[in-house]
């Protein structure tokens, strides 16, 4: 508890550290840091953009979770961009082929979503575990080999042309497959379903038996081994929960926006954005829903910035610089954490000491 | 201070000029305990013991010394000139070079890129590995250690490793060299090895500090003996003024444990029964050949062998790490084709060679350290059991001693015999029908080893079955039934305790017999 308000702390003096840096940016280019600060917040905090923050938050949290998997056994899971486009294709695909009652659909296409997306992930972990090939390398390369081989696929067999070309897609979902609006238009329910998830990674990896093996596995492989603990089996089934979580990732679009997949509306990049979500909330479920949160708050007004002649780009500034500072201070404060329990200890011994 | 016959060192030192000298040092974490305004003085070539409980603040004082902790107050001069090191560079700078209690080396790499590591040598801008090799061989022979620089340290036994960070040191130019603990797994001829080089490198000019819990080494090589006690020194006293009993009454205020004769019986059942066991290493010498042995019931068997002789590889092999053939029965079943958990099943417990590497989650709580290998008994279902896992925590710091002010704090924390403590209370806890056990007391003091004995000695009496693997010979006389000898690999002899001595065995374990 104490540790995690400690974290909090430092995540929270981090952000504004990074606030203050952009804003010296800022004023290096000319442009008033208050003002631009001000139309973040000015447009940011109406109840439309809110919505949309939940909205722009929902892929980025169960980006996070499947990259934080991995991060709790100390593999890094860079396929996750690979893993969600592979399942959100074969999920849009296979989702028009059923036909199923309405909430039996849903849970169809999001079974087959994580299905893929842990099926990709597999042969990363297949190549580590046979070959001993490290899965940095692996999932970089399997995220450019699923680029063309999703293109190819979706080409050849599954491209649906029925509005003249332009917005190319797969056949639309019929209506009992898709996910119900939480409010109509702004935001269905996979956020819903990423805040389950959240739960479910606690559970899962903070409680169960399952979890504390894996952390075990992270934290000392080669005490884990000694112990019993199966290392090869660990890493499949790590990278296996990460790839069915990242087969999530597209499902708020294809099941709860387009009703497709298309090369042009699924959304890109959220792969990549999750490890630096991840990051910033440390792996921990509450950490990351509040991460992904602030970036899809400030992602959500970046449109508005443009408007206002403050680049937009400035939101992707302040993001990175958020995760750099984040990643040094959070290092620095848990020196400091390792410190302070260090302290209690030796006050805690020196009590034992005297009345012994 | 503590009074008596001991009467603490004055010697009016006129010719030799005191090389180290710590004035008042006090260090807290910050809450103080760990060291309490100690001032000594070390002089030039000379071999400075110090001695005292688990956690008493050796290790503190020595990481003070070498820079990897600052001092909250009090003073370090060298050579006569006051310093302060920020860091262990500055130490190093300074010829002060330290070799951990917990060896600090990289797996993956070679002995000569470990020991050049940080310190690459370079002709002309380009590293210069030649040179570099040319250079840790001259220094090994110099010291008589014989040794390959290009294996890679993962194939190292716990003895070479220790000799590879002494020789790390050497590299970089130190002439103050401080050794924490470096005899806890060295076997006696390791160790007369060890002092012979240690003696060559005093008559050099070098100046050693050097921390141990064997007393009759200290008593043997130092020149002048430290003791320290929960953060305080509370003597100085020179080997020939005090014998092993003062010693340990001054570190412990206790008597010395004594080996008593066994009360119960050997059983009848076999335990554990190896057969023609060879252990499998590709492009390599089987470090395990055809080994056969039997525990039963209520049995030690033990098992000594100068390091690297196939005792680690014979371990690894009961647990089910690595390749094998031949069979192992544990409990009466085939055991030969199980995995680690299903051995662990199977009644077997096991206490690692080297508690950081092999033991301990160094950055996570004590507790979790104790559910490592547990995680089924003390689950609820699929959900770890929190409270039982914590509880069964308590019980084993309660049982052995572990000091420590609670579960919830990091094992990295507690000083090393405490954090050994925790190991083997986590292997005996669960009453194992089979313990393999590896340097069992390594760096446990003698008043915390004599009740890790009494607590395998109880679980024996109450059925256990014990391979005792460990270089601490009076341990291995003292507690087993049988012993065997491991040369190359093989079993070369079997003895009787009751008629064996530490030079008896010695003989055997070089081979000499
Ligand atoms: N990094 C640390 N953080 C907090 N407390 C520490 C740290 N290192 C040591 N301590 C505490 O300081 C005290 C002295 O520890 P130290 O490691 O110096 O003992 P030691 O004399 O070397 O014992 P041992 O014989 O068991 O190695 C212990 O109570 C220990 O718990
Ligand atoms: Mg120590």
């Amino acid at each position: 508890m104490r540790k995690s308000l400690n974290t909090l702390g430092s995540s929270l003096g981090a952000i504004v550290l990074a606030l203050v840096i952009c804003g010296v940016l800022l004023l290096v280019t000319g442009k008033d840091p208050f003002a631009a600060y001000g139309k973040i917040l000015e447009t940011g905090l109406t109840g439309e953009k809110l919505l949309e923050m939940l909205k722009r938050a929902t892929p980025l949290i169960f980006s996070a979770i499947a990259v934080a998997i991995g991060f709790k056994m100390n593999l890094f899971n860079i396929g996750v961009e690979g893993q969600y486009l592979f399942a959100a294709l074969i999920a849009a695909e296979m989702g028009t082929h059923v036909s199923l009652p309405a909430p039996l659909h849903v849970l169809f296409i999001l079974v087959v979503a994580m299905v893929s997306g842990a099926a990709w992930a597999s042969i990363a972990a297949i190549l580590k575990i046979t070959r001993g090939i490290n899965e940095v390398i692996s999932t970089i390369m399997l995220n450019y080999i699923a680029l063309s081989f999703i293109q190819w696929i979706f080409e050849t067999f599954f491209r649906d042309d029925s509005d003249g070309g332009l917005n190319v897609k797969t056949t639309e979902i019929a209506s009992s497959g898709r996910m119900p609006d939480l409010v109509d238009n702004r935001l269905n329910g996979m956020f819903i379903v990423a805040l389950f998830v959240a739960f479910l990674y606690w559970v899962i990896v903070f409680r169960s038996r399952f979890g504390f093996k894996l952390r075990a596995s992270g934290l000392n492989p080669i005490a884990a081994r000694t112990a019993g603990i199966p290392a090869k089996r660990m890493i499949l089934f790590a990278l296996l929960l990460s790839g069915a979580v990242a087969g999530l990732v597209a499902m708020p679009s294809v099941i709860g926006d387009v009703y497709a997949y298309g090369p042009s509306s699924t959304p890109t990049q959220f792969g990549f954005a999750g490890i630096t979500v991840a990051l910033l909330g440390r792996n921990h479920p509450f950490g990351i829903i509040v991460a992904a949160m602030l970036f899809g708050f400030l992602d959500s007004t970046s449109a508005v910035l443009q408007l206002s002649e403050i680049p937009s780009s400035i939101v992707k500034v302040i993001q990175a610089i958020i995760v750099l500072v984040v990643v040094i201070v959070n290092e620095a404060s848990s020196r400091r954490y390792d410190r302070k329990i260090a302290e209690r200890a030796a006050l805690a011994l020196k009590s034992l000491d005297v009345s012994r | 201070m503590r009074s008596g016959s001991v009467k603490p060192n004055q010697k009016s030192t006129i010719d030799k000029s005191p090389v180290v000298e710590l004035a008042n040092i006090s260090k807290s974490f910050p809450g103080v305990v760990a060291n309490r305004d100690i001032s000594m003085r070390i002089e030039r070539a000379t071999i400075h013991a110090i001695v005292g409980e688990n956690g008493a603040g050796k290790s503190t004082l020595m990481k003070i010394l070498y820079g990897l902790h600052q001092p909250d107050s009090g003073t370090i001069s060298i050579n006569g000139v006051l310093t302060q090191f920020k860091s262990p560079s500055e130490a190093i700078a300074a010829g002060i070079g330290m070799v951990h209690q917990h060896f600090m080396l990289a797996d993956n790499l070679t002995i000569l890129e470990n020991i050049i590591l940080g310190y690459e040598p370079t002709s002309y801008g380009v590293l210069s590995l030649s040179d570099a090799r040319k250079r840790v061989k001259e220094l090994a022979s110099s010291i008589g250690v014989d040794l390959d620089p290009d294996l890679p340290i993962s194939e190292l036994g716990v003895g070479q490793r220790q000799r590879v960070e002494i020789l790390k040191v050497l590299f970089r130019g130190a002439d103050i060299l401080v050794l924490d603990e470096p005899t806890a797994v060295l076997v006696p001829q390791e160790v007369d090895e060890l002092f012979v080089n240690l003696r060559k490198l005093v008559a050099n000019g070098t100046t050693i500090l050097f921390i141990s819990h064997k007393l009759d080494e200290v008593l043997s090589i130092s020149d002048e003996i430290t003791v320290i006690r929960q953060g305080s020194t509370v003597a100085t006293v020179a080997p020939n003024a005090v014998d092993r009993l003062k010693l340990a009454e001054l570190m412990v205020g206790s008597d010395l444990p004594g080996h008593g004769e066994r009360a119960t019986k050997i059983g009848k059942n076999i335990q554990l029964s190896v057969r023609d066991l060879t252990v499998i290493v590709k492009n390599h010498k089987n470090p395990v050949q055809n080994v056969s042995f039997d525990i039963f019931e209520s049995e030690i068997l033990g098992i000594v062998g100068v390091d690297g002789n196939g005792q680690f590889e014979l371990c690894e092999a009961l647990l089910g790490l690595v390749d094998i053939q031949g069979a192992v029965e544990i409990g009466g079943i085939d055991a030969s084709n199980l995995n680690v958990r299903e051995r662990l099943d199977q009644g077997l417990a096991y206490i690692p060679f080297d508690r950081h590497r092999e033991g301990l989650m160094l950055s996570a709580s004590l507790w979790e350290n104790a559910l490592l290998g547990h995680e089924v008994s003390l689950s609820r279902g699929p959900m770890i059991d929190f409270d039982a896992a914590k509880k069964s925590c308590r019980e084993i710091v309660e049982q052995f001693g572990v000091t420590t002010p609670n579960e919830l704090v990091p094992a990295f924390v507690l000083s090393g015999g405490n954090q050994q403590k925790l190991v083997v209370g986590r292997n005996l806890a669960k009453a194992p029908k089979v313990l393999v056990a590896a340097h069992p007391t390594r760096g446990i003091d003698v008043g915390a080893q004599a009740a890790v004995w009494e607590e395998i000695r109880r679980s024996r009496d109450a059925g256990m079955s014990v391979l005792l693997v460990s270089a601490d010979l009076e341990e291995v006389l003292g507690l087993s039934d049988r012993i065997l000898v491991m040369f190359d690999g093989k079993i070369s002899a079997e003895l009787d305790p009751k008629k064996a001595t530490p030079q008896i065995l010695g003989k055997y374990m070089t081979g000499a017999q």
